[in-house]
């Protein structure tokens, strides 16, 4: 198996350290995401996978570490030394997300997020919440809104094409018929899909899911496995993931990262996961192998 | 509910209201001829005050337990009408003044356009105005009535010491309260709920507090005075040869300035109207929604909080530099006395009470809470009953507050609770203000 995180990687994460007080929650952490991957973020609950994808996404200030993200092809690693001690935050299609405040990663870098506990607009349509996602694009054709308040036509059309990309999400979502409900209204599962769709119409290069089997029933997951790889497949956005349900993890993902106590304790395909000893015990606890690969199975 | 629980729970409320109304309405002081204060008992207000309240806790028990097959709850205005409602209520206001002068004379109906109409309408287009701070963008903003007092002092100061006019001074003074909206905004609008109403609340007080001891620059309390008044693009309204009247060949009369007044504030209103109706379907709009409803959601979506809250601010208070504005070129007179905490507290409460976000629903609000006031004045017919020091309008804050926990009980996201969304696929449905968030700051 090749080992695209390896050859070509999108998000190379070194020596992540992140402390509240006295608690390290993330401790010297170094991977790479691979372009065009289904990366998955597993570990015993408090490991730090949430704290990572903060750290990743802006809503922490890492303690230290460098998260360099290449936006297209392979960034020599002479060139990200170079952006890091010109001290400026981007360059060239190459970002240190840790120099970044979170709005800016998710509009210049194109990292996109969702969360653990649903955080949709509940008061706003399903629509709208999938129209608000586009709003640095909508923001621009509008000439910040100031020609969009005297009816600039220009603004109309990037404002259809808009409802069209959410249409087209939420076709690919199965929400379409219930478009102008309020998103609060939605039940659990669809909600889960509808974060995903919104943090899509971001057009983001990497989408980081918090948990997003947490709470769905094995059809249910089924159909979420199919959403990301359909993702994957037809708008290249590479994939990093929290999850706990296995049957996820074990079948869509390319590649495994292991945290436990704020470390990382493994990094390899699912199937090298699977049989790796030091995960089996972060697990367990116990060095009981078979049982321990039981789960994991 | 059983008629012995009812009964229970009446008398038990009943006990509670007399136990509250014997240290409040029981003893009262008045002054005797010799000028000396001696303590009265008044024990029958204490029984009737407890009476009533133990009817009406019985009252409301039975007839709330009363098997009724409610269907779901009617909005308060039917659709249709809530259709129809805004460009009949538009037309019916640019001919009010007109009826009014036709039916009861230039004397008679100068009450009710300035009383009544441009009275109301200043505080429709406040309400309007602080509605893009509190009901789209979710941030409690408790000195909105700072930036009203810099319009009315960025006219009255310019006007008086530089000569300028009325109409130039109007967009210098949106300008000027806008960016001290800004400037306002930039530190303060890192801090979230109570925090940030709490220090809007005292930006509020600074601004007052500047006015009435920065002598040199405001006249301080006495204020300043002789504002020049509006004219009609130019043409004052007096009764010299190059007046209104003359001009037009009209017989002089004050009410012409009165309802040109209307008229302004009119226009003033409705702009404040449509550029809001305009910016919620704008990216700009529906980002201060997003923010109401969750903001940490809105960062993980590249959304700059801090500009998108700064616009709503800076917005809100342009509003409030035009109103001011005009309120000084109304009044010809301000002083710090017209900017105190009390007038924030009322806009703040026309736009809760008329539900948040709601624009029909902060106009009639200002119609009922301003509205309301003036017309406890006309209730003159009160004092035959209780006598002729009976003053109706001094019982306006009780009233208010009892508003309050009526509206809290029956409608407590507002008048007008559903939210209109501002695009739509197949079919415009509203949605519940069960599931509109109130904002967090």
């Amino acid at each position: 198996m090749t080992r695209r995180w390896l050859d070509a990687p999108l998000l190379t994460i070194e020596h992540l350290t992140m402390r509240f007080g006295g608690l390290t929650a993330v401790n010297d952490v170094s991977f790479t995401v691979g372009r065009g991957d289904i990366t998955a973020l597993i570990g015993p609950n408090g490991a730090g996978k949430t704290t990572l994808f903060n750290c990743i996404t802006g809503f922490y200030k890492p303690l230290q570490g460098r998260l360099a993200l290449a936006r297209e092809g392979v960034a020599p690693v002479q060139d990200v030394d170079a952006l890091t001690r010109s001290g400026s935050r981007h360059k060239d299609g190459l970002y240190l997300l840790e120099r970044m405040p979170d709005f800016e990663i998710t509009r210049d870098a194109h990292v996109a997020r969702t969360f653990q506990n649903i955080r949709l607009f509940s008061g706003m349509t399903v629509l709208e919440n999938l129209v608000v996602a586009q709003h640095n694009v909508l923001m621009r054709a509008s000439g910040l809104s100031l020609l969009g308040l005297i009816g600039w036509p220009r603004f109309h059309a990037a404002e259809q094409r808009a409802i069209d990309k959410a249409r087209f999400w939420l076709d690919k979502i199965g929400l379409t018929d219930r478009a102008d409900d309020p998103a609060g209204a939605l039940p659990y599962g669809a909600q889960r899909r509808l974060e995903i769709a919104r943090a899509m119409c971001t057009d983001p290069v990497l989408l980081c899911l918090d948990e997003p089997a947490a709470g769905l029933n094995p059809r249910e997951s089924a159909e979420l496995n199919d959403l990301l790889l359909s993702i994957r497949a037809e708008q290249g956005t590479s994939i990093l993931l929290i999850e706990h349900d296995m049957s996820v993890v074990m079948k869509i993902s390319d590649h495994v990262v292991v945290l436990d106590y704020g470390r990382l304790i493994a990094d390899g395909t699912p199937d090298e996961i699977r049989h790796d000893p030091r995960v089996i015990a972060a697990y367990l606890g116990v060095e009981d192998a078979d049982e321990a690969a039981g789960v994991l199975a | 509910m059983p008629i012995t629980r009812a009964l229970r729970e009446a008398a038990f409320a009943g006990l509670v209201a007399a136990g509250l109304a014997f240290p409040i309405l029981t003893l009262g002081t008045e002054l005797d001829q010799s000028n000396r204060l001696v303590l009265e008992q008044r024990w029958s207000w204490m029984a009737i005050s407890a009476a009533l309240v133990c009817v009406g806790r019985f009252l409301v028990l039975i007839l709330a337990s009363a098997p009724t097959h409610r269907v779901a709850r009617a909005p308060l205005v039917s659709p249709a009408l809530t259709r129809l409602l805004p460009s009949v209520s538009v037309m019916a206001l640019f001919l009010f003044p007109l009826v009014m002068l036709f039916w009861l004379g230039p004397q008679g109906s100068l009450k009710w356009i300035n009383n009544y109409g441009v009275q109301i309408l200043i505080y429709v287009m406040l309400g309007w105005g602080l509605n893009i701070v509190v009901g789209l963008a979710g941030l409690l903003d408790l000195g909105y009535v700072a930036f009203y007092a810099v319009g009315a002092y960025t006219y009255a100061l310019l006007s008086t010491q530089f000569g300028l006019s009325f109409w130039l001074c109007l967009p210098l003074a949106g300008l000027m309260a806008a960016s001290w909206g800004a400037m306002l905004g930039f530190p303060v609008l890192r801090l979230r709920g109570d925090y940030l109403a709490i220090v809007t609340l005292a930006f509020g007080e600074i601004v007052s507090a500047v006015l009435t001891n920065w002598t040199d620059f405001s006249n301080g309390k006495a204020g300043i005075m002789s504002i020049p008044r509006v004219t009609f693009f130019g043409l004052p309204f007096t009764a010299s040869e190059n007046g209104f009247a003359a001009t037009f060949g009209l017989e002089f009369q004050a009410i012409h300035r009165t309802i040109f007044l209307f008229y302004l504030i009119l226009v003033l209103a409705l702009i404040t109207h449509v550029v809001t109706l305009r910016l919620r379907r704008l990216p700009v709009g529906r980002a201060w929604e997003a923010l109401r409803e969750d903001e940490i959601a809105c960062r993980s979506l590249g959304i700059n909080t801090v500009n998108t809250k700064l616009t709503a601010f800076a917005l809100g208070a342009m509003f409030a530099g035009f109103a001011g504005s005009f309120f000084a070129v109304r009044q010809g007179f301000v002083n710090p006395d017209s900017f105190t905490f009390m007038e924030s507290a009322t806009i703040l409460a026309i736009v809760v009470l008329g539900g948040m976000g709601s624009q029909l629903g902060v106009a009639l609000a200002a119609v009922v809470m301003v509205g309301g006031t003036e017309v406890l004045r006309e209730l003159t017919f009160l004092k035959e009953i209780f006598g002729s020091s009976f003053d109706p309008s001094l019982y306006r804050m009780l009233l208010f507050g009892l508003a309050m926990v009526v509206m809290m009980i029956w409608r407590p996201r507002g008048l007008i609770s559903s939210r209109e969304p501002s695009v739509f696929l197949a079919q415009k449905k509203n949605v519940s203000g069960a599931l509109v968030q109130e904002g967090h700051g």
